[in-house]
């Protein structure tokens, strides 16, 4: 006896399907249920960790962020900060032309200005000149960090992550040389300089910042989306060999635009310099060169995504540390860490969601079995 | 749509910024308790830090003070900003412990007139006179010295099992520094004290947190340099854990480390800052003043002053290492032995510099010391004292509490 044959039967239990196009509301409420479940998962672990409620965790991550007028200013320099640094890994990015090596380029561009505020402090310049001279001095130091990776991605192939990653390390050591020259007590530690300090606007410490990043936002948005140099970036990103086949000069487009990469960086590091610490050390680029490298990848290299990205970042940074950690007496930084790190999760998980679906089980016609049944 | 997320982002921080009102004027009506703020460069995992932030505590707790504890703090504006924010947020007091925090916490100070600040291992305060901004330290090389006692012991002992033992001794330091410099060579004087012919390599790691640097050095030091015992001042766990993987004993900085290496820990020497805390809250209490320039001392036993020691270790130490520094402590408490006695060490060649006179042995005639910051760290104090016994010593934290001691006296050798 032979059995009937089945018209349809059940395939495979997991099926991944790509996504052509989610409706943009439903992606943006994936990604706000994302940000939720991570924020609940913090709230659980540290509930688990130290007993706390899950409504104080809340009203602290807020309060910590914007609690007071300079809490708020806080973290809006916060976020200006990484979003300029984002804002510098785009370009370089979006040439597929991976730049670990945001914070040695920051660092340069930070010893640069901070040299140009030593010597001309101690020959006893004008601010304004002291100034002038850092401005061009921080844009070429950066330029430098970018460019010589560059010249070798363009000219041998070098890996430029390792390249980029290991001058990051050459660049501390050389802010450690320079403190070591210049301090000649030994303990590493410049003190405030008094000379080339950058204007303050309005009596207020924080606004130069953000309006430098406004500045930067609007010219990397015209430089990628306007110019033939953010069209040719693009090309040489997307096939090497298309942009040979147009004419455009790739090795020239590489150093070009690491450079204008560096060069964003080194204008971080003036303001780090100039406006905020007045001093160096080897950790003053505080790791915002990898921080960004998420904020960049979290926007898809998208200067205005962008702005919700960084601050996101500096919104659960200056939540966790002036205010969940302080209201909780956590003094292990690991706790903020990981805490931190399961957002971060929930919200780049969250992203294959939204690029494909999860069929569980569905039917699988028998083409062959239905056409014989169609024919009787 | 991501431009609709960006938008929906502002929304949301908009509706942040519009509730937050309410968790601000909360906090402000709170308990009229006493509310202190700590600012740390790292956080509990360095050894450093959780010196300070254990004391802070413990004295917060007993004082019925609040306390308020910002951890991995940069020597950066940020140190600014979070000591000008817990001035907003109500704290009278507010103490940061890095070295490079201080410029930072003094311009904190000179914006909030009413609220106290003080800085450990810092130069400033004698000098600025400000009403209120202060330093505090600790007389540490007397602690260093009686920790480097227990190492000479240790030394002897290894050297009477095993006549070959090297009478070298190692040494990892964070920055030549006088803070460093000073701590190192009282060490040295107090191994000295008990192995004549001991000699101490140190080395540097120029950060004052560097696990890997840490770990790295305390093996070359213990592999190329035939160290017998290694000793660090730096934050990390890296020497330690070096140490005990290669059986060499370790004595320690800023709290026992008996619990992670029970085979090699020989002893610690540590700020307590808990006395200090505890000054600093009384005053407050009191609406009296904080002493500008606070140096710790040697208390009635080992274990209770603001220098300290924590017990010897249990398998690595000598048997009678605390009667021993029990002994010791005595006389420098009395005054009767000096860690800098100038007949103890010889300073010659090119280490004999512009500020430094020897006589023909190489003993210390005289010697300025940079006391008083400036950017040219101007050797500007003398000294080279003499106590009423007309013995010749170098009187560390008297000019003030922040070490000032950075000669290099023969014996050692920096790589």
């Amino acid at each position: 006896m032979h059995s009937e044959r089945k018209l349809f039967s059940w395939k495979s239990p997991l099926h991944l399907v790509k996504r052509s196009n989610l409706p943009w509301w439903q992606a943006l409420l994936y990604r706000l249920l994302a940000v939720f479940v991570g924020l609940l998962l913090m709230c659980f672990v540290l509930w688990l960790m130290v007993k706390a409620s899950p409504v104080a965790v809340f009203a602290n991550l807020f309060s910590g962020s914007f609690g007071s007028e300079r809490r708020i200013w806080f973290t809006f320099r916060k976020m200006a900060l990484l979003l300029c640094a984002g804002l510098a890994l785009i370009p370089a990015f979006r040439m597929r032309f991976w730049n670990l090596g945001g914070n040695g380029q920051i660092l340069m561009g930070d010893l640069a200005a901070i040299m140009c505020m030593y010597f001309g402090g101690q020959a006893g310049w004008p601010n304004w000149a002291i100034i002038l001279l850092m401005i061009p001095s921080s844009l070429f130091a950066g330029a430098l960090w970018g460019v010589i990776p560059a010249i070798f991605k363009a000219f041998f192939n070098t890996n430029e992550s390792l390249f980029t990653l290991m001058m990051n390390y050459i660049a501390s050591g050389i802010v450690t040389i320079f403190l070591g020259a210049v301090v000649t007590s030994g303990s590493g530690t410049l003190p405030i300089q008094e000379a080339g300090h950058l204007p303050v606007i309005g009596n207020n410490d924080y606004l130069l910042v953000l309006l430098i990043a406004v500045a930067i936002l609007a010219f990397v948005y015209v430089y990628l989306r306007f110019s033939k140099h953010g069209y040719e970036l693009e090309v040489v990103g997307d096939s090497e060999n298309t942009a040979k086949y147009i004419g455009i000069n790739v090795r020239w487009t590489i150093i070009r635009t690491m450079a204008l990469s560096g060069a964003l960086c080194g204008v971080i590091g003036m303001l780090l310099a100039g406006a905020m610490d007045f001093t160096i050390t080897a950790d003053s680029a505080q790791n915002m060169g990898f921080t960004a490298i998420m904020v960049a990848w979290l926007a898809k290299f998208d200067p205005f995504a962008m702005l919700g990205t960084s601050f996101l970042v500096a919104f659960l940074d200056n939540g966790m540390a002036s205010g969940v950690q302080r209201a909780f007496g956590i003094t292990n930084n690991s706790i903020g860490q990981i805490v931190i790190g399961i957002v971060y999760f929930c919200i780049i998980a969250v992203e294959f969601f939204i690029n494909y679906r999860i069929q569980f089980q569905h039917l699988v016609p028998d083409v062959e079995a239905l056409t014989e049944k169609g024919k009787k | 749509m991501k431009k609709h997320l960006n938008f929906v982002v502002l929304v949301l921080a908009a509706a942040t910024l519009a509730g937050c009102n309410g968790t601000n004027t909360s906090s402000n009506t709170g308990s009229a308790k006493l509310k202190a703020g700590l600012i740390t460069l790292h956080d509990e995992n360095s050894t450093y830090d959780k010196n300070f932030i254990d004391a802070f505590k413990a004295a917060c707790a007993k004082k019925g003070v609040e306390p308020v504890i910002q951890s991995n703090v940069p020597e950066s504006n940020e140190c600014y900003t979070q000591a000008a924010d817990m001035a907003d947020n109500g704290c009278a007091f507010v103490f940061a412990d890095s070295f490079g925090h201080e410029d930072h916490i003094v311009r904190a100070a000179r914006e909030f007139p009413n609220v106290q600040f003080s800085h450990a291992s810092g130069q400033q305060a004698h000098v600025l006179k400000l009403a209120n901004f202060h330093n505090a330290f600790a007389s540490i090389y007397e602690g260093r010295y009686l920790a480097g006692v227990a190492a000479g012991l240790k030394l002897q002992a290894m050297i009477e099992a095993k006549p070959e033992t090297s009478t070298n001794i190692g040494y990892i330091g964070a920055y030549p520094y006088a803070e460093v410099i000073s701590g190192y060579t009282s060490y040295y004087l107090g191994v000295r004290s008990v192995v004549k012919e001991a000699t101490m390599t140190v080395t540097f790691t120029n950060s004052w947190y560097d696990e890997t640097a840490e770990k790295t050095s305390a093996e070359n030091l213990i592999k190329n340099y035939h160290c017998s015992i290694v000793s660090q001042h730096a934050d990390s766990w890296g020497a330690p854990t070096a140490c005990e993987n290669a059986k060499v004993p370790n004595v320690t900085y800023n709290g026992s480390t008996e619990s992670k290496c029970p085979d090699t820990y020989l002893i610690s020497s540590r700020i307590n800052w808990e006395p200090y805390f505890e000054h600093c809250f009384d005053q407050l209490a009191n609406k009296g003043t904080i002493e500008t320039d606070y140096t710790g001392e040697l208390g009635t036993t080992l274990y209770d002053g603001s220098v300290a020691l924590t017990a010897p270790g249990k398998v690595a130490a000598v048997a009678n290492t605390e009667e021993k520094l029990n002994e010791a402590a005595a006389k420098l408490r009395a005054g009767t032995l000096h860690v800098f006695d100038t007949s103890s060490f010889t300073v010659s060649g090119a280490n004999v510099t512009s500020n430094v006179t020897v006589d023909a042995e190489g003993h210390v005639t005289s010697y300025k010391a940079d006391v008083d910051p400036d950017a040219a760290y101007t050797a500007d104090t003398e000294v080279v004292e003499k106590d009423s016994n007309g013995k010749s010593y170098i009187a560390e934290s008297a000019k003030r509490s922040a070490p000032y001691f950075q000669l290099n006296i023969d014996g050692i050798t920096r790589i």
